[in-house]
């Protein structure tokens, strides 16, 4: 008795998360480890649903870009937690919507509080820029920026930023006294232009 | 010396060194799991054709895709085509990119401003 009205409380649940998946118009959502065979995965079906969709070319690669630097950034930077923390390395939330105008890409990971101080400074800054200094920034990252032992770069947001012309959205909340969940949307806008 | 010959993937270029038939094309799609590891090869290569070039060195980009991991991996190639040219030798980068590609064509405008090396752009349709 007790199982099966928990399992049409589960099933409830589900329908109930379908329609807020509708109504926030999400095309894909992952929680889990991010792998390189996961942003592959990901990558291939949005960019094959993109086709069939005769999205503009630049539209597409320019999700294909945002996808993937995302992607990479939880697998190469979210490193901070022993492998027993349920938030463990490598792990997050990944996020695709489609709306009529624009297509948006979000991540959530847990981060150490002690981050919290540098990423906020690092978006602040590259928000703040205009075309020509993102471009000089990237520049000079690439030039004197070394990768770090997982093969990030330190290139990511800049490019995000530079691809999709919109500032990088983030908002952190609070996990526990030590660590917080960074979540970052970024929107690619429809139009072919 | 020894010929490079990497068959492309899905996220990783094609990749041809080849000294004796003068033909050095890095082409495709890049964004390799580990991008030091894929690129380890193709800059040693380059250290050791450094030391005897042919006398013309062309060498072709066709990206259709890079990651930002590989752009930094990218510069370290045409870095060491630069100090090729700075020792006296013909070298000359081919940057192609898809017509209607402004992000590709600009990435490679961006590299000609960083490395000192004769740079052409190349647009191809399709």
């Amino acid at each position: 008795m007790d199982n099966k009205k928990d399992v049409k409380g589960f099933l409830e649940f589900v329908y109930e998360f379908y329609k807020s998946m509708k109504a926030h118009e999400i095309t894909l959502v992952y929680e889990g480890e991010i792998t390189h065979q996961i942003t592959k995965a990901f990558t291939s079906l949005t960019e094959s649903n993109m086709a069939k969709d005769d999205e503009p070319g630049n539209v597409q690669r320019k999700v294909f870009h945002v996808m993937v630097e995302c992607l990479q950034n939880i697998s190469k930077h979210a490193d901070d937690f022993s492998s027993s923390d349920f938030l463990f390395s490598g792990r997050g939330i990944f996020l695709v919507s489609k709306g009529d105008n624009e297509y948006s890409v979000t991540t959530g990971n847990a981060v150490d509080n002690d981050k919290i101080e540098e990423l906020t400074n690092m978006l602040e800054t590259i928000n703040k820029m205009d075309k020509d200094e993102l471009k000089d920034l990237y520049k000079k990252q690439m030039k004197e920026g070394r990768l770090s032992e997982k093969g990030g770069a330190g290139l990511g947001f800049i490019d995000i930023k530079r691809k999709t012309g919109r500032d990088l959205e983030y908002h952190f909340l609070p996990i526990s006294n030590d660590t917080s969940f960074f979540l970052l949307t970024s929107t690619i806008s429809r139009d072919d232009n | 010396m020894e010929t490079i010959k990497i068959q492309g993937t899905e996220d990783t270029p094609k990749v041809t060194l080849d000294k004796e038939h003068e033909i050095m094309e890095i082409s495709g799609r890049s964004l390799p799991e580990d991008v030091a590891s894929f690129y380890d090869p193709v800059l040693a290569w380059l250290d050791e054709y450094a030391q005897d070039p042919n006398p013309k060195t062309v060498f072709n980009f066709k990206l259709m895709y890079f990651n930002t991991a590989s752009s930094k991996l990218i510069l370290d190639i045409l870095m060491k085509l630069e100090e090729i040219h700075e020792a006296g030798h013909d070298v000359t980068i081919r940057w192609h990119f898809p017509e209607d590609d402004e992000d590709m064509e600009e990435a490679g405008e961006e590299y000609a401003d960083i490395v000192d090396v004769p740079f052409d752009q190349v647009p191809y349709s399709g």
